[in-house]
């Protein structure tokens, strides 16, 4: 199989690839990401735990839509892309993003507008070369909008919408587009957040993920506790949920 | 971001802001950190900076022909064997746990139930690149920039940022171990069955029964097996799911524990082939069990003591562990080799170790280690810094006289509460 990975040295993103490099003997990566040290690393810990894997590593500015263009040119030729997870993401300070325009124009670019673009940018690609699983990386955080991280919450909402409309334009088709909502997961980018200790690991959340994958699922909440709770949150009418402070 | 932190011991939970390892420059007071799985003040630096290495864990290079293996500093030792014993190769050092990082292993020098044939896990490390807060990347060997690469060895993550590492692993034919369960009745049994067993068994470890009067325990001593089977081990086990608010570890239950686990042993005393997973990491099957000593926390007291002198000197100790009524579930003994570890600040060295857990009780616990301390300090023993939370600055200075060479090697901007406490910076 070949994957298509998006923001490959995300803590989730390498715990995904490491589960499939160590059940494909065949597994050939295509490693996307914005620092080039890291994805060479990222690739050499494939390499180690596969010495079969191949892998190839592009970087990129992710948010540039004319780099984002080359690699489209670049990928046309790797050949069918059949699975293509987009994991890039980083996490908002949501005081500063109320308070500095960069903050937020950069929040919203990198969680929502990127990751759009790079979705669209896999479709085509996918499309064209016979098919596969276009797997995007949300959050419980769009579910509903909390006054301590809606900044971020608002980027990952956009994403819920879009994969929606692409499950919805892809009906019966050949590309398959797959929205997974992960609960706080313990990774670099998590790093020193209150209760960082508590949060699940990434091993365990990419365990759900590759799940999920395999058995077709539109939509992936992990660990698994947080369909029921993100249904509550929801639930709660806004007269009592301005009232909370989480 | 601004958080508590504890340390495996949870003796303390103080605010420490927490960056992962991209934010270790620029700092003026930091510490790098992998796991956190030190009991003491090791891994910890109240008001100040920790760099957690965690998310670095992705391995560099390996080669299947002579086990040599370069990772980034927070690959589990876990995932080392995990990933390799189905290859043929596992770590040549592993101390009593795999929830913990390569970059604290180095930091820490650990040990593991093969000192006597491999050495410390320093002895085990070929190289390593070294990041200063100054910015400048040292490549550290034996052959290159020795004296650094000697002061990072057990060099308690005082010298800078270890961003990768090439370590030595040993081969094996599959992921078990011939083992062999013996009961003895006290010390000088204890001491006569290492002595035999050193040239012929590479793990040799002892469970004490520091309740008893004579000091009885379980000896068991394994070798790597021939045999190749695919490891149908299950993993995961019972966890201790939150603090409860005492400790459940109290006379009582130690006294209790102690003599199950002895009859117990002593029933399944023999041979047998063993995964490597509980025989070499028995308490990692209950997860969390550190909860179990409450919200006090625990310490851990591990002392070396040289080997002359050494039964009348554990003798000694463990009488004043059973007169304080302090027992410890787990008190795990063995002895080291003659090689004494390759870092300035090692704890490893000839002589006899035994390792304690006991609970927080604050005056009760501190009036034990102190008589403790001087008998340690009165043998030319000393405690093992990776665990401790507490030791003076004498008895440190006594244990590990090289500590004012180690000064001129350490990272200006690194500081924990560890260094503070024994080293005044």
């Amino acid at each position: 199989m070949r994957y298509l990975v998006i923001g490959a040295t995300s803590g989730i993103a390498k715990a995904i690839s490491r589960i499939w490099v160590s059940r494909d003997g065949e597994a050939e990566f295509v490693l996307v990401g914005r620092n080039a040290s890291a994805l060479d690393a990222a690739a050499a810990d494939l390499q180690v735990r596969n010495p079969n894997a191949k892998c190839q590593v592009f970087s990129l500015d992710l948010t540039d839509p004319t780099a984002i263009g080359r690699l489209e040119s670049q990928l046309g030729s790797v050949g069918r892309i059949d699975v293509a997870l987009l994991a890039h993401g980083e996490l908002t300070d949501q005081t500063l993003a109320q308070t500095d325009p960069i903050t937020l124009a950069n929040s919203l670019t990198v969680n929502a507008t990127s990751v759009a673009v790079l979705a669209e940018m896999s479709a085509r690609l996918m499309e064209k070369s016979g098919g596969g699983k276009l797997v995007v990386i949300g959050s419980v955080a769009g579910d509903r909008g909390r006054k301590t991280n809606y900044s971020y919450g608002a980027a990952k909402a956009l994403l819920d919408t879009y994969v929606r409309g692409m499950q919805h334009r892809f009906a019966g088709g050949n590309v398959q587009p797959i929205l997974i909502k992960p609960g706080p997961t313990a990774t670099p980018m998590t790093a020193g957040m209150p209760g960082a200790s508590k949060m699940a690991s990434p091993d365990k959340v990419a365990a759900d993920i590759v799940k999920g994958i395999d058995g077709d699922k539109a939509t992936v909440y992990t660990p698994g506790i947080w369909k029921l709770i993100m249904l509550v949150v929801r639930m709660i009418p806004a007269p009592i949920f301005n009232k909370l402070n989480f | 971001m601004e958080s508590s932190v504890t340390s495996f011991g949870r003796l303390t939970s103080e605010g420490h802001r927490v960056t992962n390892a991209s934010g270790f420059l620029g700092q003026t007071n930091v510490l790098p950190r992998g796991l956190g799985s030190s009991y003491g003040d090791v891994c910890l630096n109240p008001g100040g900076t920790l760099a957690v290495t965690a998310g670095m864990n992705n391995f560099l290079a390996f080669d299947q022909e002579t086990g040599r293996l370069k990772v980034e500093p927070g690959v589990t030792l876990g995932e080392i064997q995990r990933t390799f014993a189905p290859r043929g190769w596992m770590l040549s050092v592993t101390p009593g746990t795999q929830f913990v990082s390569v970059g604290g292993a180095i930091g820490n020098d650990v040990h593991g139930k093969n000192h006597h044939a491999r050495g410390t896990f320093g002895d085990n490390t070929l190289e390593l690149t070294l990041l200063r807060s100054s910015g400048e990347l040292l490549t550290c060997s034996r052959e290159e920039n020795r004296e650094l690469f000697l002061a990072t060895l057990g060099g308690l993550g005082l010298t800078g940022l270890v961003v990768d590492a090439t370590i030595q692993l040993q081969p094996v034919s599959g992921a078990y171990l011939d083992t062999e369960t013996i009961v003895f009745g006290d010390s000088g049994e204890f001491l006569k069955l290492s002595d035999e067993s050193e040239s012929a068994w590479q793990y040799i470890v002892s469970w004490i029964d520091c309740t008893s009067k004579n000091g009885r325990g379980i000896f068991m001593r394994g070798n790597n097996s021939a045999d190749t089977r695919v490891p149908d081990v299950k993993l995961g086990g019972p966890s201790v799911p939150f603090t409860p608010p005492f400790s459940l570890i109290n006379r009582a239950s130690v006294l209790a524990f102690n003599q199950a686990y002895f009859n117990l042993n002593r029933i399944k005393a023999g041979s047998a082939v063993t995964h490597y997973q509980p025989y070499f990491y028995p308490l990692d099957s209950v997860t969390n069990w550190n909860l179990a000593y409450g919200p006090r926390g625990f310490y851990q007291y591990q002392m070396v003591i040289p080997r002359h002198d050494g039964r009348a000197v554990l003798d000694e100790i463990l009488s004043q562990i059973r007169r304080s009524g302090q027992g410890s579930f787990l008190a795990v003994l063995k002895t080291f080799g003659a090689d004494h570890g390759p870092g300035l600040l090692s704890f490893a060295r000839p002589g006899i170790t035994l390792a304690l857990d006991f609970t927080n009780l604050g005056a009760r616990s501190d009036a034990l280690f102190k008589t403790l301390d001087s008998i340690v300090m009165e043998a030319n023993g000393t405690l093992n810094p990776s665990k401790d939370a507490r030791m003076s600055r004498a008895m440190f200075e006594q244990g590990f006289p090289k500590f004012a060479e180690f000064e001129q090697y350490r990272d200006k901007a690194i500081s924990s509460a560890m260094s503070r406490r024994l080293m005044g910076w």
